[in-house]
């Protein structure tokens, strides 16, 4: 009996091997060569990394990527927040319909929302033409090839992560306990403050880790908004690898980049459930 | 008693959030339709110029064509793997196969640009950069957390003792799989089938780097052209992008409803 048990486990394991294989050969094997790389090319040793702590060039990419990807997350908590907030509020036959506008747009590729926001935000584009109409400006504003426009349509890519992971989270508190504070004579902002509130702290800080983790590596929206004045890191290793050819400085980048994110992944597996982050 | 009572001033907030979410999808289907030689609203009339441009373009057809063997060849390696994967875990459910589980995530937390450099050294060695062979396997790998996570959340609402009850009844594990698994948790393997599609099909940075002289899938023309030219020809596409991703997500959204019920 407990041979047969184990023969049908090595079945279970048989079907699990394919994809075991597949990930290892195509994807851990690359990421393997891109750590190799960075200590060996050009020459062995940490070279490339201690350009992280003396080239100017480098200082200012990792500068600019952090604060968008900070301001991106501000920015995408507050306003999912609320949008969240409303949903978990809404009858369901709202939450569709508001769960429907959030899918919409997730679905979308980066690029063609990108592509977007540089028809909207452009010279020609309608919100331009709109002010112009209104007279309230003379000649177009610039609202894209500059941190502005990368801004904006960062949010719009990330709002739908900070909603889903906030949802997911308020989906599972328990309101009575607000209208329980509310009869005991709380204010509807007290009752939101001191009850709700510190409730989705963990929905917060997978929204917010989420949100930060995945702006760090943008590359296609800051470079199509950006108009080559923004550069981020994602975009900077590109350049290394296609115009200059730096293969080692590129993979370094690239491994200080998988480095911040997994292990800011990592520290966050001991709070909450990483997995579940992923799911929505 | 409805208990969360947003304010009014709130709920306004929300909306005003959500059709800023909206909007700019819609925004680009006017664009399409510009009679101008640039990225314009139509100005004097609705012109179908730049679509008629599109459909009888050759290289945008070409693209289309790469596009959709691609993501249909790599949506099946997905699919197959990451099932078997996901069904092997939750039947070991040992603390190895839990980590295993995880590990599949993997590719949806790192950077793709990350994996593109390594991807594209690994390619050079292997002489695949520029094949569709070489394109299809990175977005299989890179599609399988899609796979894995939808079908983990079926098995998860799926009785254990389903299955033991098959295997105790005679059936093999292939018979088990075949007439007692699978047809349970299908609504979940066809939605990891839809965001592994819709991954491959919009999958830009690898088909970059991995791309080489011969493939130009629809996501890279387009990137090639917002560079260049910013033609209006590039809204007609966004535009047909758009109406195609509804239609998907349309299907998933149902699929989901019946998952649910």
């Amino acid at each position: 009996m407990l041979s047969q048990a184990s023969s049908v486990n090595r079945v279970y394991w048989l079907i699990v091997a394919p994809a075991i294989v597949m990930l290892v050969l195509f994807y851990f094997v690359p990421l393997g060569q891109v750590l190799l790389t960075s200590v060996t090319d050009p020459k062995p040793g940490l070279g490339n990394y201690a350009l992280l702590f003396t080239s100017a060039a480098i200082h200012k990419t990792l500068l600019t990527t952090v604060r968008i990807a900070a301001i991106t997350t501000g920015l995408a908590l507050v306003l999912g927040y609320a949008v969240a907030y409303a949903m978990r509020a809404a009858t369901s036959q709202r939450q569709r319909l508001m769960l429907f506008c959030v899918l919409l747009p997730f679905w979308i590729s980066v690029l063609v929302r990108s592509f977007a926001w540089l028809t909207i935000l452009g010279p020609q584009g309608p919100i331009n033409a709109g002010l112009m109409g209104l007279g309230l400006v003379d000649e177009p504003i610039a609202l894209s090839r500059n941190e502005t426009g990368v801004l904006i349509a960062m949010v719009h890519v990330m709002l739908p992560y900070a909603i889903l992971t906030l949802y997911a989270n308020m989906r599972g508190i328990d309101v009575g306990l607000v209208s329980a504070a509310r009869s005991l004579g709380a204010s509807r902002f007290q009752a939101f403050r001191m009850v709700f509130l510190p409730l989705t702290r963990p929905g917060l800080i997978g929204a917010a880790s989420l949100v930060f983790i995945l702006s760090l590596g943008f590359y296609v929206t800051p470079a199509i908004l950006g108009g080559g004045k923004v550069m981020m890191v994602a975009q900077y290793t590109a350049f290394q690898i296609n115009e200059t050819m730096r293969w080692g400085l590129g993979t370094m980048l690239a491994a200080a980049l998988m480095i911040a994110v997994l292990g800011t992944l990592w520290a966050l597996s001991r709070v909450i459930d990483v997995k579940r982050l992923f799911s929505a | 008693m409805k208990t969360l009572q947003p304010s009014g001033i709130v709920l306004a907030f929300a909306w005003l959030v959500l059709s800023f979410l909206v909007l700019p999808a819609f925004a680009v289907i006017p664009v399409s339709f510009t009679d101008t030689r640039y990225l314009s609203l139509p100005e004097e009339h609705w012109s179908l110029q730049h679509w008629r441009t599109f459909l009888s373009s050759q290289d945008w057809v070409d693209s289309i064509g790469q596009s959709l063997w691609i993501a249909v060849v790599s949506t099946v390696l997905s699919v197959v793997a990451g099932t078997l994967c996901a069904i092997g875990c939750w039947r070991l459910s040992s603390g190895l196969s839990e980590k295993i589980r995880g590990l599949m995530i993997l590719p949806m937390a790192v950077p793709t640009i990350v994996y593109a450099l390594g991807i594209y050294r690994l390619y050079v060695e292997l002489d695949l950069v520029g094949t569709m062979l070489g394109v299809m396997l990175a977005h299989a790998v890179t599609g399988l957390p899609f796979v894995v996570l939808t079908v983990s959340a079926s098995l998860s609402n799926l009785d254990p003792r389903l299955e033991q009850a098959a295997r105790g009844l005679g059936a093999s594990v292939r018979q088990t799989l075949r007439y007692v698994i699978v047809p349970n948790i299908l609504p979940g393997v066809l939605s990891g089938a839809i965001f592994a599609f819709i991954h491959s099909w919009d999958e830009l940075i690898v088909v970059l780097f991995i791309g080489g002289r011969a493939l130009f899938t629809l996501p890279r023309r387009m990137w090639d052209g917002i560079n260049d030219n910013l033609d209006p020809v590039i809204a007609v596409v966004a535009t047909a992008m758009i109406l195609f991703t509804l239609l998907v997500l349309t299907a998933e959204l149902s699929l989901r409803a019946r998952r649910a019920s």
